[in-house]
């Protein structure tokens, strides 16, 4: 019977050319505006590291001074002051726990020839790599021991081992960062999580390539290196950062439940009331978020994005109501054909069902119409200058979804006019004949 | 034009008439919001600002030995002014729109602390001698910087120089001394206080802050001698000279300064970029509501086209009975009008309600009411135009219809 309804479908689409290309071009244009904006509301909001989200914390205390503080009101602060990252750190409460700060590192090749670069460095502390399942290719993180010594150790980026030493292992050779030899412990695999979760805050861009270099923030800091972004309450000598009362770090720590999550966020309560206690603190807010929290909470999608998929929705809402209007129309002018089939015996089902098998080959046509739409879009994207423009690729999730979503946005359009149709009684519509 | 008939017919068709008035909203309360917000961005990537934005190009030397800066800096000075076309030139912590930012929050009481209420966030822009000339920066009131004014600031191991004397935008001071005399006034940054003796035309800040337009101006300019700090070279020269001026400078900084890395930019393209998301969000909603406009007329042509060929009959009646070709084009431009009509009043209240609501979401103003009716007449327009080829074909039906038995 199926078989039946597709050729009916089939010859009644070929039948009217315009009306089809209409229906089916229009369906196209939304569901491939739907997909593309889809895709990238997906990728920016997407967990960067899934398998562990949901045990990575970050936790917020506020150094400020009272004075504009509203009890329950003031959110805590979204870095950390030297003083209290370090007192947190060296407690070691959590499973694991890093302190982040991004530095602009300037690479000198070994060779005289090729000028020095600019690349994104990373200040932190040894846990960073085991916490954030960081790959490696060749070597290691450093140890904790490494920092204690302020040993001029550091990981470096496969992109970054390619342009200096054409891919080979590097571990045990030297990279001159901001006129420093640091020795190479590690190169890392591809790693470029999305959202750059771990930077934001701390200055730089949240989505894009991954970083270039790591160093112990301790060593990095030693040899003057600075971090990119400084938040201070009070003036102060910048020239001493450990002292200054700016905040520019970021914590993570690694915790097993929530349970000890609720463990944490008190143990992160008493030590500020603790701080308070002895003058250094005043405000006693505190925050422990999870990683997606966290990034929701932070809006780190850009508001456009999200505008541009309701417009996006908003658009195809716009095609789905039109298709249903010319879908309605065509089926209304069969009134007698479907009086003639119904005579001959047809069910109302069998009407219904006939063109609903219709609408669907329309979403279908539709859906493979709006695919080359969606990759038409996704190369615009492409081509933005937008940080993640790079990434914005259909994926085999997404390809699925524009079916779905083409073959829905059909079905729901040919619901009224199918149901009109099975209404159709024959009695009229033969006798006009 | 009666138009009870008109009514009497379309409560025959009331699924489709529904439909087209449906599309009709849902495209009139887009459209609103969508234009509405093209202009808003349109508004921004033409913000004033009153530096020289055709003959500013923006040197950045960085990776510089930092103990070396108080030497290197009038060399590389004095390098840029010898250059052929150049006008003036000068160093500086940061530029409006490169989204480099540096804020400070400048209070109107001693001793007030950073953090307490009251205290206005600004972006700070320290120079080098001749900044202003440099900059191209229109002064309103009072005078510029002197000399001594210059080699007396210093930063030391602070974020803020210890001079004395500042200038600040006309917004700035108007909201920090809402209808008073900026001039001679003091500003403190906890025990640091400084006198505005100048105030200039309104400058953006590096980057838009969260507290909409008129803080996009909040900017205050400090005088300062050479200084590790100050990064960027803004030269100054006649527009055309500015792609030969950029090349030359990069090529002769990086020679003096070996182990920097020199990057050079003319200021237009420093904005550009800075609102390239912005023009591309722009160019994007364009389009969608080119199609979303197209795909709606079809929408009317089909449906409209439908009516016609159903009603054939009844038209060659009307036209055997004495209709002329025009009662036949009116009665479907009329009809086109009620249902576009009918769409337009519930899209405006649609486009109102998502603009509340966006309003609620994000970062969205209330719309001019003047957006509402706007709309209404893009698409009553939409709709007579659609509707005109369906209602010519109308018209043109022969009365001898009436004859033929279908």
């Amino acid at each position: 019977m199926f078989g039946y309804y597709l050729d009916l479908a089939l010859r009644s689409l070929k039948r009217n050319k315009v009306l089809t290309t209409l229906m089916v071009l229009s369906l196209a244009l939304g569901i491939g505006a739907c997909i593309t904006t889809l895709t990238v509301l997906k990728l920016l909001s997407g967990d960067p590291i899934p398998q562990k989200s949901a045990r990575l914390f970050y936790p917020q205390i506020d150094p400020l001074p009272l004075a504009g503080y509203v009890a329950g009101k003031t959110r805590p602060q979204d870095t950390l002051t030297y003083v209290d990252a370090m007192n947190l750190l060296h407690v070691r409460k959590a499973e694991r726990q890093v302190v982040t700060a991004l530095t602009q590192a300037k690479v000198t090749p070994p060779e005289r020839a090729r000028k020095p670069f600019f690349s994104d460095g990373v200040m932190t502390t040894a846990d960073f790599f085991a916490m954030f399942d960081v790959p490696f290719q060749y070597g290691s993180g450093w140890s904790a021991a490494d920092e204690n010594d302020r040993a001029r150790v550091a990981v470096i980026a496969g992109f970054l081992n390619d342009k200096l030493f054409d891919g080979a292992n590097s571990v045990g050779k030297t990279i001159r960062v901001n006129e420093h030899d640091y020795r190479i412990v590690g190169v890392l695999k591809p790693w470029s999580p999305q959202p750059r979760f771990y930077a934001h805050m701390l200055g730089g861009h949240n989505y894009g390539n991954g970083d270039a270099v790591f160093m112990p923030l301790l060593s990095a800091r030693a040899d003057g290196m600075d971090d990119e972004s400084n938040n201070c309450y009070a003036v102060g000598d910048v020239s001493k950062l450990e002292t200054a009362p700016c905040m520019w770090l970021g914590m993570w720590v690694e915790l097993r439940s929530a349970l000890d999550a609720v463990a944490y966020k008190s143990f992160l309560s008493n030590y500020v009331k603790q701080q308070i206690a002895l003058g250094r603190l005043h405000r006693p807010e505190v925050a422990l978020p999870a990683l997606m929290p966290w990034l929701r909470s932070m809006q780190i999608v850009p508001d456009d994005v999200r505008l541009q998929a309701g417009l996006a929705f908003g658009f195809l809402l716009i095609c789905v109501v039109n298709t249903v209007g010319l879908l309605l129309a065509k089926c209304l002018r069969r009134s007698r054909e479907i009086g003639v089939r119904r005579a001959l015996g047809a069910s109302r089902w069998a009407i219904f069902a006939q063109f609903m098998v219709e609408a669907g080959m329309i979403g279908l046509t539709g859906g493979v119409f709006g695919l080359v739409f969606a990759e038409l879009g996704l190369w615009a994207v492409r081509h933005q200058p937008a940080q993640y423009a790079s990434l914005a690729h259909l994926d085999l999730p997404m390809f699925l979804a524009n079916f779905v979503l083409a073959l829905l946005a059909s079905l729901v359009a040919g619901l009224l006019p199918a149901w009109r149709a099975c209404m159709v009684a024959p009695a009229p519509q033969l006798k006009a004949a | 034009m009666e138009i009870r008939p008109i009514l009497a017919s379309l409560r025959k068709h009331r699924i489709p008439a529904l439909l087209i008035v449906l599309e009709i909203a849902l495209a009139c309360a887009v459209l609103c919001n969508a234009v509405f917000m093209i202009g808003q961005r349109v508004t921004d990537i033409h913000l004033p600002n009153a530096i020289d934005e055709q003959g500013i190009s923006v040197i950045d030397i960085q990776g510089t030995d930092p103990k070396q800066a108080v030497d290197d800096i009038p060399r590389y000075l004095t390098f840029l002014r010898g250059m052929a076309g150049v006008q003036a030139a000068a160093a500086t912590n940061t530029l409006p729109l490169n989204s480099n930012e540096w804020m400070t929050s400048l209070s109107t009481t001693p001793d007030a602390l950073v953090t307490a209420k009251g205290s206005v966030n600004a972006s700070v822009y320290l120079f080098t001698r001749g900044g202003e000339q440099a900059l191209g920066l229109r002064l309103l009131q009072g005078r510029w910087f002197n000399a001594d004014e210059y080699a007396d600031s210093t930063l030391g191991d602070s974020y803020m120089p210890n001079t004395h004397v500042i200038a600040v935008t006309d917004s700035l001071a108007k909201r920090m001394w809402p209808g008073e005399l900026a001039l001679g006034k003091r500003v403190y940054v906890e025990k640091l206080s400084y006198t505005v003796v100048a105030v200039v035309a309104d400058v953006l800040r590096p980057a838009r802050e969260m507290d909409g337009n008129p803080g996009f101006y909040h900017t205050v300019f400090f005088p300062l001698s050479e200084s590790k700090e100050l990064g960027y070279y803004v030269v100054r020269s006649a527009p055309q000279d500015r792609q030969r001026i950029v090349r030359e400078a990069v090529q002769g900084l990086s020679a003096l300064a070996p182990q920097a890395v020199v990057k050079g930019t003319t200021f237009s393209e420093m904005r550009n970029k800075y609102f390239a998301d912005m023009s591309s969000m722009v160019w994007m909603l364009v389009l969608v509501c080119v199609v979303m406009l197209a795909v709606t007329a079809f929408g009317i042509v089909g449906l409209t086209s439908f009516w016609v060929s159903q009603r054939r009959r009844q038209i060659g009646i009307r036209r055997a009975v004495g209709a002329t070709r025009g009662h036949i084009l009116h009665y479907f431009q009329t009809e086109n009008f009620l249902l576009s009509t009918a769409g337009v009043v519930i899209g405006m209240a649609l486009a109102f309600g998502i603009n509340l609501y966006l309003m609620q979401h994000y970062e969205m103003n209330r719309m001019p009411w003047y957006y509402l009716p706007g709309g209404a007449m893009a698409l009553w327009l939409l709709g007579q135009l659609a509707v005109l080829g369906p209602a010519l074909r109308a018209a043109a039906v022969p009365p001898v219809v009436a004859t033929r038995s279908v």
